[in-house]
């Protein structure tokens, strides 16, 4: 008996040391199990007083086989590891997938953030027709049919007296029309204008903004764009005003802001000069708070109007403003958020 | 505008160059857009003497000279040159080696643009060149610059020449040009007086005022009477009858001038009406007297068909939309525009009736650009003139007359004057002034810069008294003076402040703003660009869209002055558009792509033309190329329904432009609010496409965007979802199935088909669809479906399936 038992544990030891895979070590313990019961079936043909003797040496086999059994299951769990490890190693540097998202305009980009901006700053959002009247558009805005300020912009008339806006301070006599002061808008648009070339596209945007109250003067004009100048840019982005003409703003300004691109210094963006024309302004005319029934003597306001576009070519470095209308998709996608 | 330096010296002694005035002048309002030399191209050209001429040895018509450069360029330079005028004695332009001049061979300027041409030492047929002597056309410069500059052949300097100076500094070519962008409220600084006032106040040195003076001689001609009979088109007409007139040549320091500012002389009289309006900025007209029938002028309308000749030979037939300058019996000039030829100045001319009026600037626009003719004068009336000037610009000419003595001036002068002439006198108070600005400027800087601006200040307690000066139109209230004020104090003074006394509001996008937002951002994480598209585009595209005649698409609103036809019919829907843009993509490469666009339409309303258009807002939707097919396009306004609770379903749709078996109508609510489908495989032929591409579009105005977020309950229990293959009748849609499916249980919260078969087991005319149904138990229904419970739904469907549709389990 004690023979058997050593035969099978050296075959079985033996045959363990050469399993690599769980299943040869599950098949080898399942023989071991057969092998093992093979044997102590023998245990009734021995002796009555041999027999304690005996379970006592098949049990220590057994228990033997099996804590071998359980060392050589980590060892083969660890060999599969190692194997799968290296089944399944992946060229790390190939490209990764990802699900490609689509992509806002960057006219709606900086709409959007010209219109965080403000919103802060208390700002509603007023959206105007884009087919105007010619009273909208230009008499009400202090610009009558004889004035030459209407030669600095070629409309496109639809009839007599219907327009495509060619600006969107068209919204400011909509409002002011509406609503008492204290008024503070921000008016977004389509606007058109007869001129295609290089530079000019015969549809742009423009944000026009508007406030309305008692005492309002042109410092605060400077303060309010000092404040979009550095959210819009940079912290160290300066504002500055120099004379302009608007029939609708008196006194009017240009603004230039200090060129993001050299911090001033000057370079090829700013032609030199350290600056970048970015927008225009001024205190609201009287004649046009008197059109839409505001008392001038009571109230002042500013105003301002930029080109959306203009500043997400600045902001984006886009040198082309076609490219902005033509929408293709090398030139969208890249506007991912 | 164009400014040149030398020329506003004669009015205000400058002390600062030319590129700190420039900034000056910026600072205050007028933009120097350009500040270029004049002499720019010209380097290292001197005066040179020739001393000594002998003939070339292998040449029969060049000559080798020795040239006189002065002591720093050298005292015998050696240069060949083939001018036949060249002898000893001459002083004229000399080149030296490394200099730089005009280019002025044709066939050189093609391949030198920048028009500059490089003088290096060589030889010329064996003998050694130092330099060039030059021609008057080689510095750029004709007679009215410098007398003799157009010979053939060397430029002859004056004697007093001084020999090594700058040629630049000797013919007038160190001089700058100031090309100053004039805002359209400052007509009275189109000219060179008027920025010699800028220049004066922001400098803050003395105007010397031009000499204005002449004596009116007594004569015997018969006047000529001046009647304005449209007086709302010709405010001020101002005439001046001037005697003897004189033919000749102008004085160089006038032909200069003008030559600066690019207009060649012509004889004194003509040469004068042109330097009155350069430098006053007043446009003048010379009649020949003698030509003028009935010695009268009457300034009135032209008749229906009425025609006229003009300085330039073009006859016009004109309206009564038009103003003309008329003598006894007929038009003799264009107002404001051009002169007529039958009394145009020629060489046998005695006579002379000056013209200087104010013509209305809108009228003057008007007919110019309606017959096609232009001037200089009529671009500068359009700007406006003011009626202070007229007789200022006239005393000018007149002025000029006596000077330049060609002519006698009269004492005929005529004078009608419908315009109040009276000094325009303004109060104002200091401290509205002050509040506007936000600031307080001391009073005695609002007086010094209102004093240089000739306004005439007096400052009394918070009372500001100003006289407008006439030319100053623009000037009609205490904003216009601030403005004054603060552009001479400088927008340097002015401290950012942030709304100090204003009343806090509430800002930011309202709730439909705020969905349109939402919408898009829906798109883009479907893998939506964002497009823009113009809002005009061609009639054509509704011919490439096949649109019928009637269609209601075709009834579009349509541009007047369109740029051209391609652009001239506003959108009235956006679908065009968007194919455009996958062509445009398709053609350049990008295989694959989407993009939306969300844009208003404008749809004409049925009343009167000149009413508002409806503006309503439309979503268009584009895809092409890939794997993608109808149902991309149908997932994605699916999506749009789902955010937005709007149960759209849809209907075979009928478009020309779609596919017609690959297309469908949106419907929410039984009202058509969109379509999708795929591009109609004819006109994707027609475009040469290679891909498929789709369009949807949906009207926004006709679907109320609702994304406000309910939650429900979770169910308690899991949903369990069946597989059902079905044996259907060819005929039957999805739809038809899918309604009875989900609406023969009410725990099936969901019906997909996933596969259809045909052909194998199936029987012909049969198709097998295979669904998966999602039972959901109720949030309230305390326990989990059981196999049995779900086994009598199904064999409910089932039966509800075969009896309305036919169907059997496959």
């Amino acid at each position: 008996m004690k023979e058997k038992i050593e035969a099978l544990r050296s075959e079985i030891t033996a045959a363990m040391g050469q399993t690599e895979t769980g299943r040869a070590l599950y098949e080898l313990k399942v023989k071991f199990q057969t092998e093992l019961k093979g044997i102590m079936s023998g245990m009734k043909d021995l002796a009555k007083e041999d027999r304690p003797v005996f379970g006592k040496v098949v049990n220590e086999f057994k228990q033997d086989m099996e804590s071998k059994f359980e060392a050589r299951a980590a060892v083969v769990r660890q060999m599969e590891m190692e194997k799968k490890y290296a089944e399944e190693r992946i060229d790390i540097t190939m490209p990764g997938k990802a699900y490609k998202g689509g992509a806002l305009h960057p006219i709606t980009l900086v709409k959007n953030e010209l219109i965080d901006i403000f919103a802060g700053m208390g700002f509603k959002v007023f959206e105007g027709p884009e087919i105007e009247t010619d009273y909208y558009n230009f008499t009400a805005l202090n610009t009558p049919k004889d004035h030459p300020a209407r030669d600095m912009q070629d409309t496109f008339y639809l009839a007599d007296n219907l327009l495509l806006r060619t600006q969107t301070s068209a919204g400011q006599i909509r409002v002011m029309e509406k609503d008492a002061p204290p008024i503070k808008i921000l008016s977004p648009g389509r606007v058109f204008r007869s001129d295609d070339d290089a530079t000019h596209s015969p549809m742009f945007h423009q944000m026009e903004g508007l406030v309305v109250d008692k005492g309002i003067t042109l410092c605060d004009l400077q303060g309010m764009l000092a404040e979009f100048a550095k959210k819009m840019f940079t912290s160290s982005t300066k504002v500055r005003l120099r004379p302009s003409y608007f029939p609708f703003t008196e006194p009017s300004v240009e603004v230039d802001l200090s060129c993001s691109e050299c911090g001033g210094k000057g370079c090829r963006l700013c032609k030199g000069t350290g600056w970048i024309e970015v927008l225009g302004a001024g205190m609201v005319n009287r004649r046009v708070l008197e059109n839409c029934g505001v008392d001038p003597d009571e109230y002042t306001g500013f105003a301002f109007g930029m080109g959306v576009e203009r500043i997400a070519m600045l902001k984006y470095g886009i040198n082309n403003i076609k490219t902005l209308f033509e929408n293709d998709t090398r030139f969208l996608e890249q506007f991912t958020d | 505008m164009k400014a040149p330096f030398s020329w506003l010296k004669d009015y205000v002694d400058i002390d600062v160059t030319a590129q700190e005035l420039a900034e000056k002048l910026f600072s205050c309002g007028f933009e120097v857009e350009e500040l270029s030399y004049l002499g720019a191209k010209i380097n290292r050209v001197v005066v040179g003497e020739v001393k000594a001429l002998t003939p070339h040895p292998d040449s029969d018509h060049m000559q080798i000279c020795v040239v006189d450069c002065g002591e720093e360029y050298g005292r015998e330079i050696q240069i060949v040159t083939g001018a036949p005028n060249v002898y000893v004695g001459m002083k004229t332009p000399c080149a030296l080696d490394n200099s730089t001049v005009v280019e002025s061979n044709p066939a050189m300027l093609e391949k030198n643009p920048d028009g500059i041409k490089k003088i290096k030492k060589g030889k010329l047929r064996g003998v050694e060149s130092f330099g060039m002597l030059c021609s008057g056309e080689e510095l750029g410069i004709n007679d009215d610059f410098y007398p003799g500059a157009e010979v053939n052949g060397l430029l002859d300097l004056a004697k007093d020449a001084p020999v090594g100076e700058d040629i630049k500094k000797i013919v007038g070519l160190d001089d700058w040009i100031f090309d100053i962008s004039i805002t359209a409220n400052r007509p009275d600084c189109q000219c060179i007086l008027g920025i010699a006032r800028e220049v004066a106040a922001v400098l803050k040195k003395p105007f010397k005022v031009p000499d204005f003076s002449y004596t009116a001689h007594k004569t015997s001609a018969a006047p000529v009477k001046v009647e304005v009979q449209a007086p709302d088109l010709c405010p001020r007409y101002v005439g001046h009858y001037v005697e003897d007139v004189q033919g000749g040549v102008s004085p160089a320091w006038m032909r200069k001038r003008l030559a600066l500012s690019g207009i060649r002389s012509i004889s004194p009289i003509v040469d004068i009406t042109n330097f009155v309006l350069l430098e006053m900025g007043q446009p003048m007209h010379a009649f020949d007297a003698d030509d003028i029938g009935g010695r009268k002028i009457i300034v009135r309308r032209a008749t229906n068909g009425e025609k006229i000749v003009t300085l330039d030979e073009k006859e016009f037939t004109l309206t009564t939309d038009n103003l003309v300058i008329c003598d006894g019996t007929k038009p003799v000039a264009l107002a404001g525009i051009m002169g007529g030829l039958n009394s145009e100045i020629k060489d046998t001319t005695k006579n002379v009736f000056f013209e200087s009026a104010k013509f209305a600037r809108d009228n003057v626009r008007k007919t110019s650009r309606a017959l096609g003719q232009s001037s200089d004068s009529s671009s500068r009336f359009e700007k406006g003139v003011d009626a202070y000037t007229n007789a200022l610009g006239m005393d000018r000419a007149l002025h000029l007359i006596e000077e330049l003595g060609c002519g006698k001036v009269t004492e005929l002068c005529e004078d009608v004057c419908a315009a109040d002439l009276a000094p325009r006198k303004m109060t104002a108070s200091v401290a509205k002034i002050n509040a506007l600005l936000g600031i307080t400027v001391p009073n005695e800087e609002i007086v010094g810069i209102l004093e240089r601006l000739n306004f005439q200040p007096e400052i009394d307690g918070d009372t500001l008294k100003v006289v407008v000066p006439g030319y100053r139109d623009d000037v009609d209230g205490y904003p216009d003076l601030a403005e004054e004020i603060i552009r001479m104090y400088g927008y340097e003074h002015i401290v950012p402040t942030f709304l100090d006394q204003a009343r806090v509001t509430g800002g930011g996008l309202t709730d439909e703003q705020k969905r349109e937002l939402h919408l898009k951002n829906l798109l883009c994480t479907q893998g939506f660009l964002e497009a823009y598209n113009y809002s005009f585009y061609s009639p054509k595209d509704f011919d490439l869209m096949k649109l019928p005649e009637d269609a209601a698409e075709r009834n579009a609103v349509r541009i007047l002055n369109p740029i051209s036809e391609e652009l001239s019919v506003m959108r009235t829907f956006l679908a065009p558009s968007m194919l455009m843009n996958a062509v445009r993509n398709i053609r350049r490469g990008n295989d694959e792509g989407r993009e939306f666009e969300m844009a208003n339409v404008y749809m004409p309303r049925n009343t009167a033309a000149s009413e508002q258009p409806e503006e309503r807002k439309h979503l268009v939707l584009g895809i092409w190329g890939g794997k993608n097919d109808f149902f991309d396009m149908k997932g994605a306004v699916e999506r749009i329904g789902e955010v937005f609770h709007s149960a759209f379903t849809y209907e075979r749709a009928e478009k020309t432009y779609l596919h017609p078996g690959v297309s469908a109508n949106v419907i929410l609510n039984g009202k058509i609010v969109g379509v999708i489908g795929e591009l109609d495989p004819s006109i994707a032929l027609s475009l040469g496409l290679d891909k498929k591409v789709y369009l949807g579009e949906l009207d926004l105005e006709a679907i109320e965007l609702d994304d406000r977020i309910r939650y429900k309950n979770l169910p308690k229990f899991p949903a369990v979802k069946r597989d059902l293959a079905l044996l259907a009748d060819e005929k039957l849609t999805c739809a038809e199935v899918e309604e009875v499916l989900m609406h023969s249980c009410k725990y099936v919260t969901e019906a997909k088909l996933f596969d259809v078969y045909r052909g194998g087991q199936v029987p012909a005319g049969k198709k097998s669809m295979a669904f998966t149904l999602t039972f959901t138990p109720d949030a309230q229904t305390e326990k989990a479906f059981t196999p049995e419970t779900l086994d009598g739904y199904v064999k409910k469907i089932l039966g509800n399936l075969k009896f309305k549709l036919g169907i059997e389990l496959r």
